[in-house]
C-alpha cells in the first residue's frame, strides 16, 4: 500500500484540474447564490440585532462549502461510481479512505475564494466586527470536513446517481435552512433541535465569533463536534467506497 | 491439473496445484448477476505466463469484461480463485494492485487530469517517488507519442488520443501483468504500432499481458495463447497457430456480386454468411473445388465482382468455436 499522506496529495492534486475543467464555473455559481441571498437579506433585515447578523452571515459562509463540499462532490463521486470512474482508483494499491480524503480535500480547496469573498462581503454589509474573523478558517476547515464527509457518502452510498444528487440538493437546502434563518425567532423546540444537529455546529461558531462577546467554550465545542461529526461521515463514505469496489 | 492446452482446470486439490511460476492463474471462476438466466462467466480456468499475451475473445456478452474485472479484484467470483504471481487476490483489489494494472474499456476518471498529470498521478500512486514518476511519464509520453499532448485534458481529446492516454497511464510504474481490456479501441495505425512495440519492450521484460479484444485480426499477429469464450463458458483456449489447425482441412472461400447474385446459397454447401452481394462461407476443400466450379462458369462468372480463397482466420475459428458451442447447447 501507499503511504496515506503520498495517496491524498496525488488524489487531491489530480482533483484540482476538475475546478480548471469546468468545475470553476459552478463555485462561481455557488459564490454568487451566497452573495445574492446576503444582499437580498440585507435589504430586509439589515437593523436586526448584531447576533442575527452574525448568524445570516455565517450562515452565508457555510453555504458556499456546503454547496461544494456536499452538493458537488455528491454529484462528482456518484457520477464517477455510475460511470466506472471509481474502478480506475480501486485498482490501484490506495486506501478506500486517501481516495475519499483526496477527493474531500480538493472540493474544499475549492471552496476557499467563494468563503473569503462571502465572509468579507457579509461582514461588510452587515457591519460586523472584523475582530474574530480568524475564527472562519476552523469554522471552514472542520464545515469541509463535516460537509465532505457528508457529500461522500451521498455520493458513494446509494445505489443510484440520482439519489446522489437528491441528497446533495436536500442537505444544501437543510443547511440553507440552518445557516440562513436566524435562530431567534424561530419556536423553542424548532431552534432546539435546529442547534442539536451538526449542520448548523459550525455556522452557530462563526455567528458566535462575529458578535462582540464570543462564547468561546461553545465554539471550541461546537468546532469539535462538526469535526467528529465530518470524520463519521467520512469513515462511513470509505466504507461505502470500499465495499462498491468488493460486489 | 494442466490440459494439453495449457489451461489449469478445477481440481478438488486446486491449492496444492498452484503454478507458482505464472504471472496469474484462474482456477475455477463463476459468476452470476442477479436475475440473469445463466451464469456470466462459468468455470472458467486458465494461466498466463511471463513475457506472454494472452487473448480473451467472444462475442459481446460471452462474459469477457465480467472475467477480466474478476481477475483485477473488482469483482468476486461467486466460486474460483485469482492468483497474481502466487499470491491470493481473489475478490481484493487492492491486493492484486500490487501487481496489476488495468485498462477498462472506459476511463471517465482521468478525463479531467491533463494527460501528463493523469500518467504521472497513476505512477505515484502505484509507488513511484515523484521524481521517478515525472521520469517515467516522460519517457511512456514519447514511448506512445503523446509528448505534444502532455498539457492537453484527456477529456478534449479525440476518442483514439484518450485511449493512448489510458494506455499510457496503464502502463505507468511498471506492473508485471497488464490487464487491457480494448486497449487499441479507435486508434490509428501509427498508434496502434506505438502501442504494440510499447506492450512488446513490456513483453521481453517478462511482463505477461491479458487482453480482451474485438479485433480479431489484430489479436491473430499478437496474441501468443487465446481464451475463446461463449455466454460465459470457456470453448477454447490454444496458441492461434494450434486453433486454426483445428479447422486445417477448411478453406474460406468469399465470392463478391455486383448485382443479385445468380446463385442460391444452397449451391455451394456449408454455412453462407450473406452481407449484402457479399458471401462468405469455409468448406472443405473438395467441396470448396466444387463451389469454385459453380462459381466460375456461365452467369456466375459474369455476375462476379471479386473471389478469393485463403486459409481460415482466427476469425473463422471464433466463429466456428461458437457454432459448435451453440449446436452442443441446443442439443
Amino acid at each position: 500500500m501507499i503511504p496515506m499522506i503520498t495517496s491524498i496529495a496525488a488524489v487531491h492534486s489530480a482533483q484540482l484540474g476538475r475546478a480548471r475543467a469546468g468545475g470553476g464555473a459552478v463555485v462561481v455559481v455557488a459564490t454568487v447564490q451566497s452573495l445574492a441571498i446576503l444582499a437580498l437579506l440585507r435589504g430586509v433585515g439589515g437593523t436586526a440585532d448584531a447576533g442575527a447578523r452574525a448568524a445570516v452571515v455565517s450562515g452565508a459562509v457555510l453555504t458556499v462549502v456546503a454547496f461544494i463540499a456536499w452538493n458537488l462532490l455528491a454529484q462528482r463521486l456518484a457520477a464517477l461510481k455510475a460511470g466506472g470512474g471509481l474502478d480506475y482508483y480501486g485498482t490501484l494499491p490506495v486506501r478506500p479512505a486517501a481516495v475519499v480524503l483526496g477527493f474531500c480535500s480538493s472540493y474544499a480547496v475549492f471552496a476557499v475564494p467563494g468563503v473569503v469573498l462571502t465572509a468579507v462581503a457579509g461582514m461588510a454589509l452587515f457591519g460586523l466586527p472584523f475582530a474574530q474573523v480568524w475564527v472562519l478558517i476552523p469554522a471552514a476547515v472542520t464545515g469541509a470536513v463535516a460537509f465532505g464527509g457528508l457529500g461522500a457518502l451521498s455520493g458513494l452510498g446509494p445505489a443510484r446517481p440520482e439519489t446522489a444528487t437528491l441528497a446533495g440538493q436536500l442537505g444544501l437546502t437543510a443547511v440553507m435552512f440552518a445557516g440562513l434563518i436566524p435562530p431567534g425567532p424561530l419556536p423553542g423546540w424548532v431552534a432546539a433541535a435546529r442547534a442539536a444537529t451538526p449542520l448548523a455546529y459550525d455556522v452557530d461558531a462563526f455567528a458566535s465569533a462575529l458578535t462582540s462577546h464570543p462564547d468561546w467554550p461553545g465554539i471550541a465545542l461546537r468546532l469539535a463536534g462538526s469535526a467528529l461529526f465530518g470524520v463519521c461521515c467520512l469513515a462511513l463514505a470509505a466504507r461505502a467506497y470500499g465495499r462498491s469496489l468488493n460486489r | 491439473m494442466k490440459s494439453d492446452t495449457g489451461t489449469t482446470t478445477p481440481d478438488a486439490d486446486s491449492d496444492t496445484d498452484v503454478d507458482v511460476s505464472a504471472a496469474c492463474a484462474v482456477n475455477g471462476l463463476v459468476r452470476a448477476y442477479r436475475g440473469a438466466d445463466r451464469r456470466a462467466v462459468d468455470d472458467v480456468s486458465f494461466d498466463v505466463r511471463p513475457g506472454e499475451v494472452f487473448g480473451v475473445l467472444g462475442r459481446n456478452g460471452a462474459g469477457k469484461t465480467t472475467l477480466v474485472r474478476m481477475l483485477v479484484g473488482l469483482l468476486r467470483p461467486d466460486d474460483g480463485t485469482v492468483r497474481v504471481a502466487g499470491a491470493d487476490v481473489t475478490g481484493r483489489a487492492a491486493d492484486a494492485a500490487a501487481h496489476v494494472a488495468y485498462l477498462p474499456q472506459a476511463e471517465s476518471a482521468l478525463t479531467d487530469m491533463s494527460v501528463r498529470t493523469a500518467v504521472e498521478t497513476t505512477a505515484r500512486l502505484r509507488g513511484l517517488p515523484r521524481a521517478g514518476a515525472r521520469a517515467e511519464t516522460a519517457d511512456l509520453l514519447a514511448e506512445l507519442e503523446l509528448t505534444g499532448l502532455a498539457g492537453t485534458r484527456v477529456g478534449k481529446l479525440s476518442g483514439g488520443q484518450r485511449r493512448l492516454a489510458g494506455v499510457a497511464a496503464a502502463l505507468a510504474g511498471g506492473r508485471r501483468l497488464l490487464v487491457l481490456d480494448e486497449p487499441t479501441t479507435g486508434l490509428d495505425l501509427d498508434a496502434r504500432r506505438a502501442v504494440w512495440r510499447a506492450l512488446d519492450r513490456r513483453r521481453a521484460g517478462g511482463a505477461a499481458v491479458v487482453l480482451v479484444t474485438h479485433n480479431v485480426l489484430e489479436a491473430e499477429t499478437v496474441l501468443d495463447r487465446v481464451l475463446v469464450l461463449h455466454r460465459g463458458r470457456t470453448v477454447a483456449c490454444d496458441t492461434p497457430g494450434r486453433l486454426k489447425e483445428r479447422f486445417g482441412g477448411l478453406v474460406r472461400l468469399d465470392l463478391s456480386w455486383r448485382d443479385a447474385p445468380p446463385l442460391s446459397p444452397a449451391d455451394l454447401g456449408g454455412d453462407v454468411r450473406a452481407t449484402g452481394n457479399r458471401w462468405s462461407v469455409r468448406l472443405p476443400v473438395e467441396d470448396a473445388r466444387r463451389a469454385l466450379d459453380a462459381v466460375l462458369t456461365g452467369a456466375a462468372y459474369a455476375a462476379l465482382d471479386d473471389f478469393g480463397l485463403a486459409p481460415p482466420s482466427l476469425e473463422d475459428v471464433l466463429l466456428a468455436c461458437d457454432a459448435d458451442s451453440g449446436r452442443e447447447e441446443s442439443a
